[in-house]
């Protein structure tokens, strides 16, 4: 009895995967700092899924390399903490993160993860290789084993192993792709974009694939980027959206999606667009400008420049992340009832 | 049903097979379609349903295997290259991919330039020109003094697809084929693309045929909705009717697989 109370003190206290302080950069060659990924925190929990939303070139899937202790040049690593199950992996050297924390411990699926597959290969040496890599005393037999038991359960055909991945459409390569990456048991899953190029019938079937892994106890936790937020908000429990290296805002799917406190959030959930009787009505806004190029950022808060409620003092001082009740945080110079008073003047004035 | 002037581009029994034989592939299927002139219309299919095939049939790209395209009226004739030219006065495209939708030799004012001289601006003075690629490059929120010396693989892609925009506002056709133009596009730039689509539709009155896999983008854009599925349209009519009450098996699977917010989104049903 004791034990089985004193593991739901640890699962409740360590969380699977937490970040502190991130910070890591891009050296261009001309010896420029690119801080890509600026103090990024953020924790995520056993059977939670947390969702990163931005911009293309807001650093989302810099952030996703950084947290794996990926660090190939030009991306550096600069400061802050990485934690994943209790083990501080910052620092530590990028071969040794391969072999011991990839696969089995944080497993990615990249954007382009119809070019992952080898081309000369069959899908099931590729496994070979894979699985071989980590633990090079696996027979063949015992790949072959585990590779056609693992495909059992995700719900793919066993012949797609005997197939070169040309062989393959867009949607099953894809999720071949990720039938792969989870096939070391990792704890934490990355899924960078992982249906952006699909059509929606696929980008469906892949969804699924992702919930059933999560539900299943294949994954324990899954970090999922897309600039998508009508996806990111059926997929995750919570979301984050960055801009220009920051997180900006971070609340739960249902709080980001309909009550954004953040200027750049609330622009961003104005661009959805979703089948649904309501939309014809509605006039989507866009967000004027570009982000700041981040070789010099502005010294005050990033997003000044294209917001619409700027004022003179958001161009001098930077702001932090504020947390408020629940867990929700957000970056901004105005107070949270502040910022509420700004958008229902505003959608006074738009109703007039 | 519209009167014969107001329809400007009419399709009947539009087909186009590739290959014979066992090989046949029939990507384009006896398509009738109707484009009224000044209206948005929509075509909408998963990848694969042969989209594509016919906006390149409309464009005159690929010759339709059977069945004849009628422009404003009278029967398409492309047969030379001078007509085809001609033809393409009228109807202008913007693709799917920005990146190579232009000839990476060519500098952005030259790209321009060929547009102006295309409309018959070839005798103009050079201030006069350089002013309308001025007023072109500000329609679409980018500075033209930036980007005279550069090239197109400069930009990003979102400025390519602008660019593109501002291609069609110094063409001003009678009809845009829009294929795909935002789908390589984040979510934020694709309100500001759409914007600006619908914005020079207005200005310039002309016809769009947006074709796209995303059925909310075919929804907030268009007034007709045609639904593809095998080179065959399954459903066609009011975006409204089609889309919030769908009758075809087909069409109510692509609603059921986007995303929705405000509704539940069924995962059983794949």
């Amino acid at each position: 009895m004791k034990d089985v109370a004193l593991e739901w003190v640890i699962d409740m206290k360590i969380p699977r995967l937490e970040v502190k302080e991130l910070t890591t950069k891009y050296i261009t060659r001309f010896q420029e700092n690119i801080y890509a990924v600026d103090h990024v925190s953020l924790k995520v929990e056993d059977g939670k899924s947390l969702g990163i939303a931005g911009e293309s070139g807001c650093g989302k899937s810099t952030l996703a390399l950084s947290l794996m202790g990926y660090y190939f040049p030009p991306l550096h690593y600069t400061s802050g903490e990485i934690i994943i199950d209790g083990r501080n992996i910052s620092g530590m050297d990028p071969d040794d993160v391969r072999k011991s924390i990839l696969g089995t411990e944080i497993a990615y699926i990249p954007q382009s993860a119809m070019n992952a597959l080898n081309p000369t290969q069959k899908i099931i040496n590729f496994i070979e290789d894979v699985v071989q890599a980590h633990d090079p005393y696996k027979t063949k037999k015992e790949v072959h084993d585990l590779a056609r038991s693992s495909f059992e359960t995700l719900g793919l055909p066993a012949e797609v192993l005997q197939k070169y991945p040309v062989e393959l459409s867009g949607g099953m390569k894809q999720r071949t792709v990720i039938a792969v990456s989870v096939i070391l048991s990792p704890k934490v899953l990355i899924a960078d974009e992982p249906s952006s190029a699909l059509d929606v019938t696929s980008q469906k079937m892949v969804i699924k694939m992702l919930k059933n892994l999560m539900e299943n106890g294949f994954i324990k936790s899954m970090i999922f980027i897309t600039h998508e937020l009508p996806l990111l908000y059926n997929v995750t429990d919570d979301i984050m959206v960055m801009y220009a290296g920051q997180i900006v805002e971070k609340a739960t799917a249902k709080e980001a999606v309909f009550d954004p406190l953040h200027p750049y959030a609330k622009g961003l959930m104005g661009s959805i667009i979703v089948p649904e009787s309501g939309l014809r009505n509605t006039k989507l806004t866009a967000i004027p400008g570009v982000p700041p190029n981040l070789k010099n950022p502005p010294s005050g808060c990033h997003f000044a420049d294209r917001c619409k409620y700027v004022m003179p003092e958001c161009k001098v001082t930077s702001v932090g992340l504020r947390e408020i009740f629940g867990g929700r945080a957000y970056r901004c110079i105005l107070s949270e009832g502040e910022l509420r008073e700004v958008y229902s003047k505003e959608a006074y004035q738009n109703a007039r | 049903m519209p009167d014969e002037t107001s329809v400007c581009l009419r399709t009947s029994g539009l087909t186009k097979v590739f290959g014979a034989g066992r090989q046949k592939c029939v990507a384009v299927d006896h398509v009738d379609m109707e484009l009224c002139e000044g209206g948005v219309v929509s075509i909408v299919g998963e990848s694969g349903s042969g989209k594509t095939t016919l906006a390149k049939m409309l464009l005159g790209l690929i010759n339709p295997t059977e069945g004849d395209i009628y422009f404003q009226g009278k029967k398409r004739d492309i047969r030379t290259q001078k007509k085809k030219q001609e033809y393409w006065r009228n109807i202008q495209a913007i693709f799917q991919d920005p990146y190579c939708s232009y000839n990476m030799f060519n500098k952005i004012d030259a790209v321009l330039l060929d547009c102006i001289h295309m409309r018959g601006g070839r005798k103009l003075p050079r201030a006069k020109k350089t002013e309308m690629m001025a007023e072109a490059c500000s329609f679409v929120n980018l500075k033209f003094e930036e980007l005279t010396n550069k090239y197109p693989f400069e930009l990003s892609g979102g400025q390519m697809q602008r660019l593109m925009i501002a291609r069609i506002f110094l063409l001003k056709p009678k009809i845009l084929l829009a294929d795909e133009p935002t789908s390589m596009i984040d979510a934020c730039s694709r309100a500001t693309i759409l914007d600006m689509l619908m914005q020079l539709r207005n200005e310039i009155g002309m016809t769009v045929i947006f074709i796209t896999h995303d059925i909310g983008l075919a929804y907030y854009v268009s007034d007709v909705v045609y639904i593809m599925e095998h080179g065959k349209f399954v459903e066609s009519g009011c975006a409204d009717d089609v889309i919030l009450h769908p009758k075809a098996t087909y069409t109510r699977r692509l609603i059921s697989d986007v995303p929705k917010i405000h509704e539940v989104w069924d995962l059983s049903t794949v």
